[in-house]
């Protein structure tokens, strides 16, 4: 260890990949002057992606990218949890499994014959699943990619002792407040925007596009009857009013988010219509 | 209230050279402009920059502009934004906080003053305008903020001569005549302006242009138009027994049903011109410093709107549901001595489930006053 | 509508910095924090009321409603008592003397102690929700010899939640004053009443007629106790309660403390049974 980490007091951040594409962690270095902010902040300690200098562990707090899809990452990921006081998620992949976990309603098998000349070599898991489901989370940050600007919130209120909070309304208030016009009303859009979270700024109905729902389910799962995000009202009127045959609804739902609960109930809904 | 009572009329030339004289007196002009698929307030510098031609067909969740080729300037009656935008911002910056030696100082961050001319106001917009001013300006506390903004507008609304399905602004006796807060107020017959002073101010920038008297057979065929525009809404809330009514009704089953479709995604709360629900959020940057602290509008519908340490006094959509329009059609009377709704119908147009509250409203109403009779 | 009100024109949302003069720890996660206005100014012309709230504010976390608890008579200090539940609670709760926290206030009705005045008080508490009237039952005690009986009774579910130990003990020993105590978990040592706390409204020695009643607590003990109370002969407009809910800006503005027809950051948090007895316990509200 050098002198310089030995007299290093600041807490020690590590950022982790599992299965993923790696553009969370691309937020991160695009934090660009808050990077350097957070920099004399923490001491990013290991983060593979930006620097080949990697110090070993225990770390404070820990930023956590993708999903699990191997036995290895499966043992990996309570190796890493073992390191670390502080664990958040970043992005769809960790905190929900990803759109690789389109293959848990798949047949894994038949994937690999197709895609790959010695498929006997693939070793990976039936399903992508989120590292919740293996391991304790302390904080998740939905997003594909994660919001930079919710990150830095997160890790400031973490660095002052602070219980981080974001908002879990839909995305339709930011839409809204930042002067949008409704796509789902003014144009007939399939928009997952009234039952996703807010936090990216919505950034797609401010482009004209239809929220695809990357920031995961507002409310956060489906808690009981009557409690947001209500998908089978939204879904029923993709039906009826805007004609979507019932397989578009269920890929509507089963996207990037597609095997949180409440987006995965509703997408099972309308699997058995299609 | 006209300060004259004088009508002139206002050609398309008379309107552009009013427009200059706005623009030389240091107003920025706003009217709706066609985005979107829909009209939103846009800064203008021409007429030709209104959307000529352009009518908009409102429904339950559903908006579409179409360009009828016809020379109406005002031919759309609103988008989704009404006058709340201008004095009652989205996100407002209310202190910038600096940490220093004996803890921190806080700076109020008043917007600045900036006149503003609004062109296409409707009857409901003022009305929902006149509410949010007694809710900032005069209940107990004077709001700074809302005040600075709202100070610096000029407002020149149009009368309604057509009702959207979604209008029921008759029923709620704010419209379709514009009858007070604003500056000056069009309205717009057979491809004519006529144009009246609601304030001292309205009337001294018109006598700047030096117009003609409308004559009486205009007039009242202008009058004819409005009365039909009313005559001609589908929709109306029948307000007998409010809010006594509503309040019997909280165990009404209709809460339920509603609640099955809607979403609690807080659009309608979003675009209603009186909702004044807001949140406070404290961004401190990294190095905890300074500090944003900032006010943005919130809504009922939200599951942090009804949370107690650890409780949520509104977990339910039904909850929820019940909250926003027994605060509309009910408390809001017993607070302000109003109704908080002024029948524009915007959140019927733009609830993405298309939900209607007169139609909600009066299921709740009808079977309650049946089981109350 | 009130037509001949005052409208406070200074900015509502400017926060003053004050100092954390003492914290005194009243159970695991409550503190009493005694606040002093860093501004000679604001603190010379800072008055309010016995119930009456400041938003308090931590830097860089954001605000809280806390009732002042301290003496109204000496507004130079200022305490606020505050149980580490929420986010900006929590943070507090790790501060320590000589940092600093903001005030805005005082907003809100406070307890009607001018009312009170030569009559005989109950006051009234459940659970957690003593720390709001503190501050009414040592304002009477400073000023004893113009109340008449006062008998201070409150419920716990188990002796552990019996906060303020020391205060209750101190009370008991004022005149003309009875503190009446349950417990309907109660273990071995707890020497007061085993039961729930309504049953001891039905015990108490009552002269309905000059009795006023302040009432702080879980809403179902209002909702339970305060009919007890109207039975034995007090009227809904000599009882008042404490009420709760979420606070954003304390002005009436924010709509997120409504209740019925009221906001209770002004109309409240102090109301009056009658006019709030239609919104107690209905879902939602």
């Amino acid at each position: 260890m050098s002198t310089r980490d030995a007299e290093n007091t600041r807490p020690k951040l590590a950022v982790f990949k599992f299965a993923s594409c790696d553009g969370c962690q691309l937020s991160v270095l695009n934090l660009e002057d808050d990077l350097l902010a957070l920099g004399q902040a923490l001491d990013i300690a290991y983060f593979p992606e930006a620097s080949s200098h990697m110090n070993p562990g225990p770390y404070d707090l820990a930023l956590v990218e993708g999903s699990i899809t191997t036995e290895e990452d499966a043992h990996r990921i309570r190796s890493v949890r073992e390191q670390v006081k502080v664990l958040i998620t970043i992005g769809a992949c960790a905190t929900a499994g990803g759109i690789q976990a389109l293959r848990n309603w798949a047949d894994l098998e038949s994937f690999k014959q197709a895609v790959y000349p010695s498929p006997q070599y693939i070793q990976s898991l039936q399903t992508s699943t989120p590292i919740s489901e293996h391991v304790p989370v302390d904080f998740e940050l939905w997003g594909c990619p994660i919001d930079k600007g919710q990150l830095l919130r997160v890790i400031t209120d973490l660095l002052a002792g602070v219980r981080p909070h974001l908002q879990a309304e839909s995305v339709c208030l930011e839409c809204k407040r930042r002067g949008n016009v409704c796509v789902m009303v003014a144009k007939g859009l399939a928009c997952l925007g009234p039952v996703t979270r807010a936090g990216c700024g919505a950034i797609c109905p401010g482009m004209g596009r239809d929220c695809y729902g990357c920031f995961g389910p507002s409310e956060g799962a489906r808690k009981g009857p009557g409690v947001p995000p209500n998908t089978a009202s939204l879904a029923s009127c993709f039906h009826n009013e805007l004609q979507l045959i019932p397989v578009d609804v269920m890929r509507r739902f089963r996207g990037i988010n597609g095997y949180t609960s409440s987006f995965k109930e509703e997408s099972a809904r309308w699997d058995k219509k299609t | 209230m006209a300060v004259a009572g004088k009508i002139d009329v206002l050609s398309r030339s008379d309107l552009q050279r009013f427009f200059d004289i706005l623009g030389s007196k240091g107003y920025r002009i706003v009217g709706p402009s066609v985005r979107d698929g829909s009209v939103m307030w846009e800064t203008i510098q021409f007429v030709s920059d209104l959307p000529s031609g352009w009518r908009d067909h409102q429904e339950p969740g559903r908006y579409r502009l179409e360009q009828t080729g016809s020379r109406d300037i005002f031919g759309v009656v609103h988008g989704p934004q009404s006058l709340k935008p201008f004095a009652f911002a989205p996100r407002e910056p209310l202190l910038q906080i600096e940490r220093c030696k004996e803890g921190f100082t806080a700076r109020p961050t008043l917007p600045q003053q900036r006149k503003v001319a609004v062109i296409g106001a409707r009857a409901c917009d003022l009305a929902g305008l006149a509410i949010q001013d007694q809710v900032f300006l005069q209940s107990e506390y004077h709001d700074p903020y809302y005040a600075t903004r709202r100070e610096g507008l000029f407002i020149i609304a149009v009368n309604c001569t057509r009702a959207l399905q979604t209008c029921f602004c008759a029923s709620m006796d704010t419209g379709p005549r514009a009858k007070n807060g604003f500056d000056l107020v069009l309205t717009e017959v057979d491809d004519q302006l006529l144009v009246e002073a609601g304030s001292e101010a309205g009337a001294d920038l018109l006598s700047d242009l030096a117009l003609s008297p409308a004559s009486q057979k205009v007039i009242s065929e202008a009058a004819a138009c409005v009365d039909a525009c009313a005559q001609s809404q589908i929709r109306r809330v029948d307000r007998t027994g409010l809010p006594q009514a509503l309040y019997d009704a909280h165990e009404h089953p209709r809460w339920d049903d509603v609640a099955a479709r809607c979403l609690a995604c807080a659009n309608c709360t979003m675009v209603c011109p009186t909702c004044f629900c807001h949140k406070v959020e404290e961004i401190p940057d990294l190095s905890r410093q300074n500090a944003e602290h900032a006010r943005l509008w919130d809504s009922c519908f939200t599951q942090e709107h009804g949370y107690i340490h650890g409780k949520n006094l509104r977990p339910t959509i039904t909850d929820r549901y019940r909250m926003w329009m027994t605060h509309k059609f009910a408390s809001w009377i017993d607070q302000f001595g109003t109704s908080g709704c002024v029948g524009c119908g915007r959140c019927i147009t733009w609830c993405p489930v298309g939900i209607d509250l007169t139609e909600e409203l009066s299921s709740l109403l009808a079977s309650s006053s049946r089981s109350h009779a | 509508m009130h037509e001949d009100k005052l409208i406070k024109m200074a900015n509502p949302y400017l926060i003053q910095a004050a100092t954390i003069m003492e914290k005194i720890q009243e159970a695991d996660d409550i503190y009493t924090y005694r606040l002093r206005l860093n501004n000679e100014d604001a603190r010379r012309n800072f008055r309010f009321t016995a119930g009456q709230f400041n938003m308090v504010y931590l830097f860089g976390v954001g605000e809280v409603a806390i009732s002042i608890v301290s003496d109204p008579d000496k507004p130079e200090h200022l305490d606020h008592t505050i149980r580490s539940v929420g986010r900006v609670t929590s943070a507090i709760a790790q501060l320590q003397a000589g940092e600093a926290l903001g005030i805005r206030g005082p907003f809100g009705q406070g307890w009607p102690l001018d009312v009170a005045r030569g009559q005989e008080i109950i006051i009234a508490t459940g659970g957690l929700g003593c720390a709001p009237v503190v501050g009414a039952i040592e304002y009477v005690f400073r000023r004893r010899r113009h109340y008449g009986s006062v008998k201070i009774i409150h419920g716990v579910k188990t002796p552990r939640d019996l906060l303020f130990h020391g205060r209750f003990e101190a009370w008991s020993t004022q005149p003309d004053t009875e503190v009446l105590l349950a417990s309907d978990r109660p273990d071995k040592t707890w020497r007061y009443h085993i039961g729930v706390v309504t049953e001891l409204f039905e015990r108490v020695s009552i002269d309905p007629a000059k009795t006023v009643v302040f009432m702080c607590g879980p809403e179902i003990m209002m909702r339970l106790g305060v009919p007890i109370l109207m039975r034995r002969g007090i009227p809904a407009t000599a009882i008042y309660v404490s009420l709760e809910r979420h606070m954003e800006c304390g002005i009436g503005l924010c709509g997120h403390c409504q209740m019925g027809p009221y906001f209770l950051c002004k109309d409240g948090p102090v109301m009056r049974y009658d006019r709030v007895e239609p919104w107690l316990g209905r879902t939602g509200v």
